[in-house]
This record gives C-alpha cells, sequence and structure tokens, in this order.
C-alpha cells in the first residue's frame, strides 16, 4: 500500500463479502422455493427473497466498486484520497441505507413499506432490481455523488491516467444512469424503455468500463507488463464494449411494445457484444504471458485469468446464445435468462471486485506483496469450487431452459407455465446441490482471510521466470 | 497489438465511437418515442389503470412473474393472462381474490395480498390494458 488513505477501502471490501455472503443464503432459499413450493410461506414469498438476493448483489456490487476505486485512484493518481473521512461517512450512510432497506423487505409487508417510505410522493418502488425505496433511491443518489466528488477531486489534483480516467468515467456513468431509476411514467411500454438505460446501460455498458480498468490495474501490478501496452489494450476494449453494447440496448427492445426495426438493430448490435469480452480473454492471458515479473500473489492473478474467461462465457456467449430476435421470440423470459444472468453476473462483476479484493487485501493488512501460501491455496481451492459451480448451475438452468422453451413455446401443443416448470423440477433440484457447492466455495473463500495469518510470505523461486 | 497501432488512435476510437453511437441510440430513441402512440396502447391508460400499475408495483407482483417477458421466472408471463383467462377482468378478480392465506402444501402459492376491490379492479384493468400492447406478436402462444 502506498498511501495511507487506501485503507478506507478495506471497511468496503468487508461489507461486500458480508452482503455476498447474505445473497447466497437467499439465493439457496430461493432456489429451494423452486421445487418446494411452500417453503417458509408465507413469511419469505419467493418475491421477498428474490428482492434480497438481486438487491444484496447489486449493492456488494456497489461496495466492492467503491472499495476498488478508492483503493485504485489514490495509487493510480499519486497521491493522497482527498477526503478519507468523507469515504468513512460515506461507507456507514450506505451500510446502514441498505441494511434497513433489506430489513424492510423482510420484516414488512411490501405494499406496507410502500406505503411508510411514502411511495405515493415520488412512485418508484415495484420494479425489477429497482425495488427499493425511493428514500433509498435518494440516498443511493447522495452516496453516489460524495463519492464521486471525493474520487474526482483527488483525480483533479494528481497524475491522469488512463485506468483512472475510465475508470471515473465508467463510475460517472454509473450514478448518470441511475437517475433514470426515478422517471416512472403510467405509460408500461416508456417505463420498460427507460428502466432498460438503467439496467443495460449498467451492465452492459459503464459497469464494464470499471471492470476493464480494475483488470487493467491488477495486470499492471501483478504482471509489470509497460503500462502503455496495457492501456492501449484497455481503450480499444471498452471503445469495442460502448460501440457494441449502447446500440445492444436494442435486444431488450424485441417484444416490449416498441417498434419492428429494434429486432434489426438489437440483433445486429448485441450479436457483437462479445467481441470485447473475447478482446479482454485475450488481452489478460497476453499480459500474464508477457509478465516480466511472477508475481508471489498467484490468487490474484487467477482471480484476474478467471473474470476474464467467466465473463466471456457467461456474458458473452451466454449473452449471444439467446440475442437473436428469431430465438429470442421462444427464450424470452425463460430459465436461459437466468442462466445467463447468473454466469454472466459472477463472472463479470463478482469475481473482478473478488479480484481486486484478492490483490489489495493483503497489501491492507500490512504484507509486501501477498499472502502465506498456506492462505493463497485456500483461497484458490474457494476461487475453483466457486467458479465450477457457478458453471454447473448455468448448466442446469440452461437445461431446464431449453426444456421449458421446448415443452411451453416451441411446440403446437403449449404446456401451461406450471406443468411445464414440474417435468423440469429435476434440474431445478441439481441447481440447488451446485449452489451448496458454491456456498461451500464461499465458505472457504471466507476461511483464506484467516489461515497462515503468521506464516511467512509466499515467494516465487525466480527460475520460473527464466 | 502492433505499433503502428497507437494509444492515441485507440483512445479516438473510444470517445469517437461511443459519442457516435449514442448519439444514434438517442436518435433511435426519438423515433421510438414518435412511433409509440400507434403501438404502446396509451389511449387504454385511464385512472384505473394507473391505480392498477401502482397496486402491481407496490405488492412487487414483477418478483414471482414476468410481465412482456421482463421480471421474475418463477410464476406465469401476465402480459397475456386477460387473453389466457378467456378476456375477462373478473377471472382475474377472481384468482388473485381466491389465493390461500397459508399457500397451498408444497406447491407454489401466490400471497393474499386482501386486496380492495377498488384495487382488484384497477390491477385486472392494467393486466387488460398489457395485454393490447403491440408485442410483435409475442409471446408465442397462450401459454405465454
Amino acid at each position: 500500500m502506498k498511501y495511507q488513505s487506501q485503507a478506507v477501502a478495506k471497511p468496503y471490501f468487508i461489507a461486500a463479502i458480508g452482503l455476498f455472503v447474505g445473497q447466497i443464503l437467499f439465493g439457496l432459499i430461493m432456489g429451494l422455493q423452486y421445487v418446494w413450493g411452500d417453503f417458509l410461506f408465507p413469511e419469505i414469498p419467493f418475491n421477498v427473497a428474490r428482492m434480497v438476493h438481486t438487491n444484496l448483489l447489486i449493492v456488494w456490487i456497489l461496495f466492492g466498486f467503491m472499495g476498488a476505486a478508492y483503493y485504485l485512484i489514490p495509487e493510480e493518481t499519486e497521491n493522497e484520497l482527498w477526503s478519507p473521512k468523507l469515504a468513512l461517512l460515506m461507507f456507514w450512510i450506505f451500510l446502514v441505507a441498505g441494511a434497513l432497506t433489506i430489513l424492510g423487505y423482510l420484516l414488512v409487508p411490501y405494499a406496507k413499506l410502500a406505503e411508510l417510505t411514502m411511495n405515493d410522493l415520488l412512485p418508484t418502488m415495484g420494479r425489477e432490481f429497482l425495488e427499493q425505496p425511493t428514500i433509498t433511491k435518494i440516498g443511493i443518489v447522495i452516496v453516489a455523488l460524495a463519492f464521486l466528488l471525493n474520487i474526482g477531486m483527488t483525480l483533479l489534483k494528481g497524475r491522469k491516467t488512463v485506468v483512472s480516467l475510465v475508470m471515473v468515467i465508467g463510475l460517472t456513468g454509473l450514478a448518470v444512469f441511475f437517475l433514470f431509476s426515478f422517471f416512472n411514467p403510467d405509460n408500461l411500454v416508456k417505463d420498460k424503455f427507460y428502466w432498460w438505460w438503467v439496467v443495460h446501460l449498467w451492465v452492459e455498458g459503464v459497469w464494464e468500463l470499471i471492470l476493464g480498468s480494475i483488470l487493467a490495474f491488477v495486470l499492471i501490478k501483478t504482471t509489470g507488463v509497460d503500462r502503455e501496452v496495457i492501456e492501449k489494450w484497455l481503450y480499444i476494449i471498452i471503445a469495442m464494449t460502448l460501440i457494441t453494447g449502447i446500440i445492444g440496448t436494442g435486444h431488450h427492445y424485441y417484444w416490449i411494445g416498441t417498434p419492428e426495426y429494434w429486432q434489426w438493430w438489437g440483433s445486429i448490435f448485441s450479436a457483437m457484444e462479445p467481441i470485447p469480452f473475447f478482446m479482454m480473454t485475450i488481452f489478460a492471458f497476453n499480459m500474464v504471458n508477457k509478465r516480466r515479473r511472477n508475481h508471489p500473489n498467484q490468487a490474484a492473478v487467477l482471480w484476474a485469468l478467471g473474470t476474464a474467461v467467466m465473463a466471456f462465457l457467461g456474458a458473452g456467449v451466454w449473452g449471444f446464445l439467446h440475442t437473436l430476435a428469431p430465438v429470442n421470440y421462444y427464450t424470452h423470459g425463460t430459465q436461459i435468462t437466468a442462466a445467463h444472468g447468473h454466469m454472466a453476473f459472477y463472472g463479470a462483476y463478482a469475481m473482478i471486485v473478488l479480484t481486486m479484493i484478492s490483490y489489495s487485501m493483503p497489501l491492507m493488512n500490512g504484507r509486501k506483496a501477498a499472502n502465506s501460501n498456506k492462505s493463497q491455496v485456500v483461497e484458490m481451492w474457494a476461487f475453483w469450487l466457486m467458479t465450477v459451480s457457478m458453471v454447473f448451475i448455468t448448466l442446469f438452468l440452461t437445461g431446464a431452459g431449453i426444456l421449458q422453451t421446448w415443452m411451453q413455446r416451441y411446440t403446437d401443443t403449449p404446456l401451461n407455465f406450471m406443468a411445464a416448470q414440474e417435468k423440469i423440477a429435476v434440474f431445478y433440484w441439481m441447481r440447488e446441490i451446485a449452489g451448496v457447492v458454491f456456498l461451500i466455495g464461499l465458505t472457504l473463500y471466507i476461511v483464506s482471510f484467516f489461515v497462515g495469518r503468521n506464516d511467512p510470505e509466499a515467494v516465487i523461486e525466480e527460475k520460473a521466470a527464466a | 497489438m502492433s505499433e503502428t497501432f497507437t494509444k492515441s488512435m485507440a483512445r479516438n476510437i473510444f470517445y469517437g465511437g461511443s459519442l457516435f453511437f449514442f448519439l444514434l441510440f438517442l436518435a433511435l430513441t426519438f423515433d421510438t418515442e414518435s412511433a409509440l402512440p400507434d403501438r404502446d396502447n396509451r389511449q387504454a391508460i385511464t385512472e384505473k389503470v394507473a391505480l392498477g400499475k401502482k397496486v402491481w408495483e407496490e405488492h412487487d407482483c414483477i418478483g414471482c412473474h414476468t410481465l412482456l417477458g421482463e421480471g421474475a421466472y418463477f410464476a406465469p408471463e401476465l402480459g397475456n393472462v386477460y387473453k389466457r383467462f378467456g378476456n375477462s377482468t373478473e377471472a382475474i378478480v377472481g384468482f388473485i381474490k381466491s389465493r390461500p392465506e397459508n399457500g397451498i402444501p408444497g406447491r407454489r402459492s401466490m400471497p393474499q395480498f386482501n386486496l380492495s376491490d377498488e384495487e382488484l379492479e384497477a390491477v385486472a384493468e392494467f393486466l387488460k390494458y398489457a395485454s393490447e400492447i403491440n408485442t410483435n406478436n409475442w409471446p408465442p402462444n397462450i401459454q405465454g
């Protein structure tokens, strides 16, 4: 750690991991409800579990992004953070607001929560992923503004690198597009149209800039490859991201009341959306192959390479699978979508945050470069257990989705929704088992922070580099 | 990447490309807005339908169901439920009203939301309005 103020990232990362655990627990509850319909009913109905699952995901990823920025920006700009105190204050505000919101979902009926938080004044609740009470949304905006101010001031007074610039563009975009969550017209088509300006332009747009900049940062640090080379890659990757991804929004505009021409725009541009992810994979492996040193934090390198591969598979390949309009006509809103969502979010965003944590946590804990060998071995086990089980979760959901599409949509004698669901229950059971393995992996991940703490740092024998 | 392709070229592609495609996106959005009145069934949006949308939102229906294919995949598509239920708002009202308080043993069940008659009618009207949006013939069949 080069600057004292980078340490504010630590509470952000700890909170992120804690919320991640909550997300997975609620994922397992939902997975069980898919096959055991009245599990926890009516105390925790499926929709409540799902809100908690997806909102925790968003919040922990945001904690991760903010932590990553607080660590990365001072180091890149070569000066202390503008205001570590503001960063800590915002941490507590965000954590308390997040916790209260989740408790609200769990403790009172959603309609009651809407009433208590005066949703009437500015109704924004009850839309997928944007279920937060309006007051929470306003809180998110305030935290985001304070965060951007802090990061922006740090950038202004320091060295301006491409990595930090791209990250700040991504984070600014994140805040700007979130503002569309306040637009909720009575017209359902318009509501849906602009809802995607938050959701799609986040995950298939500006978030990829944040992902790219974190990956570039970790690769610069762990491979020692010339910054010029890495920054050129970063520019071209994010260029392709936005060139394909912005118009790629059209793949959500096939069947929601918007004009037919979106089927062309959406299909053509989103078919190209895997390109930046593929470039990212090539980039990561290339940089590691050309490394000038063998960094002792092998776990961080593993996470970085894993992110590149899994983001390509989850976002790129599984996205392409159902993005062409004639295919999407049959698969829209089935388990295929769920399969893609799981691997894409894990591969791109969960893993990049874990990459950054893996790289920076040892340094914030006073290590020179890396954790002990023992700790890294446990962390790598966690990596493989989580990643492989996520591959299986995705495969089982894909199997379920193909059969669902077949029986309910792609036939002359369509089954009704529940009849089709019952026929594919075996896939849901297997998904749940894979989910349990994921939880074991996550548990090991947490264990990795506590083992081998008093052991010496891992070292790399230099002969390997020759 | 080769030396002839420089970082500043990459940077220019990023800024130029993003700006161009964002402007194109805005142009398409503008065109979509002008095409929507013929497609989005806006003439059917009454006060009741607007209330229905609010009831829909404040009970987080999207947390289990899909609506025009978007939402959760735990319960049936509702964009065409009005048609599936024989073009009847009463059937929708009857279904929501009759959900058992403690669910159905072993099976997925919709919660009993204890909606008022006004809210029930409103949400049914909202679903009727949704079913008449021009969705380019989606879903492929009545099962949604």
